[in-house]
């Protein structure tokens, strides 16, 4: 007798627990879902404050791209900045900076910027195998910033740094430790097809607006806006 | 006499740049006597080869008894002085190297490296060639370029604007523009 009721009692308990693990998963893809739904959907309140503003640093012509966005700007509806570039890149932070030291001297507003180094998930020329340990290695790093920084505003226009940092931005929204929105530029550079890290983030919807600078790639990317030449 | 002449002989400039990137094919063909005499007929009068981080070192030479005068060095903050002064400019096809020259309206040889992994970067100056922008070449065809050297083909670049996708970001994040 007490053994029937020992055997219906784990039985309840198993049901139980696939009864638990089930509601987890379906809040979770519902949570997802939501979140895809509403990424990529302009935000409907009007903004109180500026938004704290991820501003992702490639090198030489991605951060010429990325500055000359940034000029035509309106830079108090996005502060603080954050600048963040690769660790082995010493010039696209000290352009940043020249950049920011001409914002003060122009509206005398005082330095609202921050300046970060990341660890790259791929060097250029480097094989896609040995990719992935260094990606680990980036992720990391890429997630003890974002928990720093928890940026609203993430701009990046194409260097591999960015990956990492949009996806950590995504799993935030799931979460709900912070709501962003993250927009992507593809460089100049590409004219006929996307990078990696372009195509990445255009297939798994993380960009909430996409920008390609060549019509022939609109084309091939029917979410992706053609804005024109930004150099 | 002839002293007063070589004096009043404009400088014509030829910049070679590879940016931060070791591209030695497009440094040694440019150092070949072919290219160089070319350039000399041309009535260019310098090159000025910056090399990166290369390992070829191009034979310096002062320019005395017609010929080309040569120079290089590795790296500087800022290339804007040397592309300024230049009369053509050959470039390595980074985007950066590419417009800061055609927003100083430059007459640009771009050469493609055709030994990088991913070459996504021939895609760029493929499309502007086609728009008339500057020329295109490789390591091997560029002495044929150089022959095939004319300015009336080109188009000057006008300079793109960013304010586009300001405008979008803008709207997105519901800032009202006025």
């Amino acid at each position: 007798m007490e053994k029937g009721i020992n055997c219906c009692f784990s039985a309840m308990m198993t049901n139980s627990y696939t009864f638990v693990i089930t509601s987890i998963a379906a809040f979770i893809v519902m949570r997802v879902l939501y979140v895809i739904y509403w990424s990529g959907k302009p935000l409907c309140t009007k903004p109180a404050k500026p938004f704290s503003t991820l501003i992702v640093l490639g090198s030489g012509g991605h951060t010429a791209e990325m500055l000359n966005l940034l000029s035509v700007l309106n830079t108090d509806r996005f502060a603080p900045r954050f600048y963040i570039a690769a660790a082995t890149d010493n010039m696209s932070l000290q352009k940043a900076r020249l950049f920011e030291n001409s914002l003060i001297d122009k509206t005398g507003v005082v330095e609202n910027a921050q300046f970060m180094q990341i660890y790259r998930s791929r060097e250029v020329g480097q094989s896609y195998l040995t990719s992935v340990g260094t990606t680990l290695i980036a992720i990391t790093h890429a997630l003890w910033l974002m928990i720093k920084i928890r940026p609203q505003v993430i701009i990046c226009n194409g260097p591999g740094t960015c990956v990492p940092l949009c996806v950590i931005a995504f799993l935030f929204k799931v979460v709900g430790i912070r709501w962003s929105s993250t927009f992507y530029v593809e460089s100049i550079a590409r004219v006929k097809r996307l990078s990696l890290s372009g195509l990445l983030l255009y297939q798994l919807r993380m960009a909430d607006q996409f920008f390609v600078q060549w019509p022939q790639l609109q084309k091939k990317y029917p979410r992706a806006h053609h804005v024109g030449c930004l150099m | 006499m002839d002293d007063i002449d070589d004096s009043i002989k404009p400088e014509r400039i030829v910049f070679v740049t590879v940016g931060t990137t070791c591209f030695d094919a497009l440094v040694k063909v440019v150092d070949t006597p072919e290219v160089k005499q070319e350039l000399f007929n041309k009535g260019y009068t310098q090159l000025l080869i910056q090399i990166g981080r290369g390992s070829y070192i191009p034979t310096k030479s002062s320019g005395e008894g017609g010929c080309l005068a040569v120079d290089c060095f590795t790296f500087s903050s800022s290339i804007a002085d040397n592309l300024r002064s230049a009369s053509l400019v050959i470039s390595h096809a980074g985007s950066g190297s590419i417009f800061e020259t055609l927003q100083l309206r430059k007459l640009l040889i771009v050469v493609v490296n055709e030994d990088l992994m991913d070459n996504h970067q021939s895609e760029l100056a493929e499309e502007l060639a086609e728009r008339k922008h500057l020329f295109c070449a490789s390591p091997q065809t560029l002495l044929h370029t150089i022959k095939a050297l004319s300015l009336e083909t080109l188009a000057p670049y006008h300079p793109g604007d960013a304010r586009p996708v300001a405008k979008l970001m803008n709207r997105f994040l519901g800032f009202l523009e006025y």
